[in-house]
């Protein structure tokens, strides 16, 4: 069923949508507009004239084997910060589901992750891992693990996603908490009466009648693991050792501000603007079919 | 198939108490209807049966096996649910092969069953539907549907038709009855429709306020209501009540004398069903005629005793019609349709 507000004529629509319009505009379709132009150039160090090479930036960027990588760690590092963001989420939400006295209290303790700024996450968790005076890393050495980050790339990877991830949980239990709680209760006890146990249930029923939710959150989660763990990474790792934790977004900021190579960095910038609407359509267009609303 | 016991079964919510000791013994086979207001605990106590609710004190019996401290799953029950409370992502057929497969039945059987279980219920054209592309009817059928291929020892209904409208109430209400008598299960059945409960049971459990007020069949109930409330609750529509007294052996309504009983003299309460009064010139009891309502198969007179103000409702059979305001007519009642109650308890008094 769906609900539509008519108006007649057109100007006072137009005026609705005017502000997001004018907002898409200026913050992204200009900027849009001028990373494609700026990805044809290749400017001098000093900014002062610039060269048009045409497709050339993006030819050297796909033979390139560092930015190839970049690819690599970007979507392992996605798929890590997203599966840690959304299972503990999940597993927390159907705890306090199940436990529904004093579940605001649980409720509030597991929002306050989430009320923390990335960049200010990041130095917490460095703290915590330096490999001189990090508690953890100490904790770690008793155990006899060697706990060095800045020189291990698969540890700085971990610790980044760690760090990514961990902000994430109370945002996304929030979410699954609240579509926890809109499923029926009756559904539930008839699942129970039908002879379901409780995880039997949770897969069958539950589950599937969340997976909008899921399917939201999975899209949202991605979308950040790509474009809001700069921070992060910046605080951590600065995308090092050896580029092990430079995610493509990273990578534009790296070569295009520290770097100074402009060119290819707005050519990384239009890249990855299709890779996220490869994303986006893919996820809408075949995940969306197996979700119930 | 089985009998199902429920021994002084109390049921509290932390420190409030809602259901105060019902003993009840049900047959095997037997249709119970479980009737009462809005809130009086009704389906607290078939949650209880089901095993979705615990039980307090006391103890359920399902088959002579104590079943209180056993899953949902472990008693072998089925359910309706008022809303349904069907599988939404799920087709019509998985719906109701959810609890065959979980029971580990094989795959030819489940079909058959649920084959054979739609064409019962003629729901063989919607298999493939969502519950969402279904009208109310057809849900309330799948959910039917779905308690009877499990075949269970007991099944359990909470207010299965009042999302209905009243004629396919009162469809629906015919087939279950069928449905039950064909497969002999057991049935507990939630309403606060008397006309459900009179209709459809066996025997009924006149519930109010956590108490079992009566527990008996239909007919049972109304001809000879232990209580009060039993008496108000059951006929429509409902037993006018008056403030009488029993003074030397005889019922008095104000002056008019009404007939003899053996009860002791005091105040009581005094019932008489409004189709119980008879039509008669000289009769005792005159009634200030006030408004009619032709019902076609009855009509329903409003008015006063006459010289008091207590207000009257009397039922006739055919149309009659009340020219004047204020008429006064005559009317007497047979001696065994007059109930009398205790005045403070409610209780039946012995005639
Ligand atoms: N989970 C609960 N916690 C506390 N009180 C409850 C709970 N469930 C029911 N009650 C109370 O128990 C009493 C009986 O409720 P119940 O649902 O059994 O009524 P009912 O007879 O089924 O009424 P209805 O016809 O409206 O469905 C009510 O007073 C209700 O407020
Ligand atoms: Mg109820």
């Amino acid at each position: 069923m769906e609900k539509r507000v008519t108006f007649r004529g057109w100007l006072l629509p137009i005026l609705l949508i005017a502000p997001q319009i004018v907002i898409s505009l200026i913050f992204f379709f200009y900027p849009a507009a001028q990373a494609v132009w700026q990805s044809l150039f290749i400017p001098d160090p000093f900014g002062l004239s610039a060269r048009f090479v045409g497709l050339g930036n993006f030819e050297f960027l796909l033979s390139d084997p560092f930015y190839r990588a970049s690819f690599f760690t970007t979507a392992l590092f996605s798929i890590l910060v997203t599966a840690f963001a959304m299972v503990p989420a999940l597993f927390l939400a159907v705890l306090a589901d199940r436990l529904i006295k004093g579940s605001s209290v649980y409720r509030t303790m597991l929002i306050w992750p989430y009320a923390v700024a990335p960049a200010i996450a990041g130095v917490l968790w460095l703290f915590m891992f330096n490999t001189r005076v990090g508690l953890a890393s100490w904790y770690l050495g008793q155990f006899g693990y060697d706990w060095n980050h800045v020189l291990n790339g698969g540890e700085a990877m971990g610790l980044v996603v760690l760090a990514s991830a961990w902000g994430r949980i109370s945002y996304n239990f929030l979410f699954f908490f609240a579509a926890l709680q809109a499923v029926p209760r009756s559904v539930i006890e008839a699942a129970a009466i039908d002879g379901a146990h409780f995880w039997r249930r949770f897969f069958t029923i539950v589950l599937p009648l969340i997976s909008p939710t899921t399917f939201f959150l999975l899209v949202v989660n991605v979308v950040y693991a790509f474009f809001e763990t700069f921070g992060i990474i910046h605080t951590i790792t600065a995308g090092g050792p050896q580029q092990s934790t430079t995610i493509l977004v990273y990578k534009v900021f790296a070569d295009g501000f520290v770097g100074q190579d402009l060119g290819s960095s707005s050519a990384q910038s239009v890249i990855l603007l299709f890779v996220v609407g490869l994303l986006t359509v893919i996820q809408f267009k075949y995940i969306e079919k197996r979700v119930h609303y | 198939m089985a009998n199902v016991v429920l021994k002084d079964i109390i049921k509290r919510f932390g420190s409030v108490q809602v259901i105060h000791g019902i003993d009840v013994s049900i047959a095997d086979g037997e249709f119970i209807v479980i009737v009462g207001p809005s809130g009086c605990g009704k389906s607290t106590l078939l949650r209880m049966v089901a095993g979705l609710e615990t039980v307090s004190s006391g103890d359920i019996f399902i088959g002579d096996e104590a079943v209180k401290d056993k899953e949902p799953m472990e008693r072998d029950i089925a359910m309706v649910f008022q809303n349904y409370a069907l599988y939404p992502h799920m087709s019509v057929r998985q719906n109701m092969a959810y609890g065959l497969k979980i029971a580990g039945v094989p795959k030819d059987e489940i079909r058959q069953k649920v084959d054979e279980a739609a064409r019962l219920l003629e729901l063989t054209l919607l298999l493939d539907r969502k519950p969402r592309q279904l009208s109310g009817g057809q849900r309330q059928r799948v959910a039917m549907g779905r308690a009877l291929v499990r075949e269970p020892k007991v099944f359990l209904f909470d207010e299965p038709l009042s999302n209905l409208d009243a004629k396919l109430r009162v469809q629906m209400r015919l087939e279950i009855k069928e449905l039950q008598n064909k497969l002999g299960i057991t049935s507990l059945y939630v309403t606060h429709d008397q006309v459900e409960a009179m209709t459809m049971a066996d025997r009924m459990i006149v519930m109010n306020e956590g108490v079992a007020e009566q527990i008996g069949t239909p007919l049972d109930v109304y001809e000879m209501p232990r209580t009060l409330f039993a008496a108000q609750f059951i006929g429509s529509p409902a037993m006018n009540i008056f403030d009488a007294r029993v003074e030397k052996g005889q019922v008095r309504l104000g002056k008019i004398a009404l007939g003899k009983t053996k009860c002791k003299t005091g105040a009581v309460k005094l019932g008489i069903r409004p189709e119980h009064f008879i039509p008669a010139k000289q009769g005792k009891l005159k009634v200030k005629l006030k408004i009619a309502e032709p019902l076609g198969a009855n009509t329903l007179i409003y008015g006063e005793v006459a010289d008091t103000n207590l207000p009257i409702v009397i039922s006739l059979a055919g149309v009659h019609q009340i020219d004047g305001n204020n008429d006064i007519m005559g009317f007497s009642v047979d001696k065994a349709h007059i109930h009398l109650f205790d005045a403070p308890s409610g209780k039946r008094l012995a005639d």
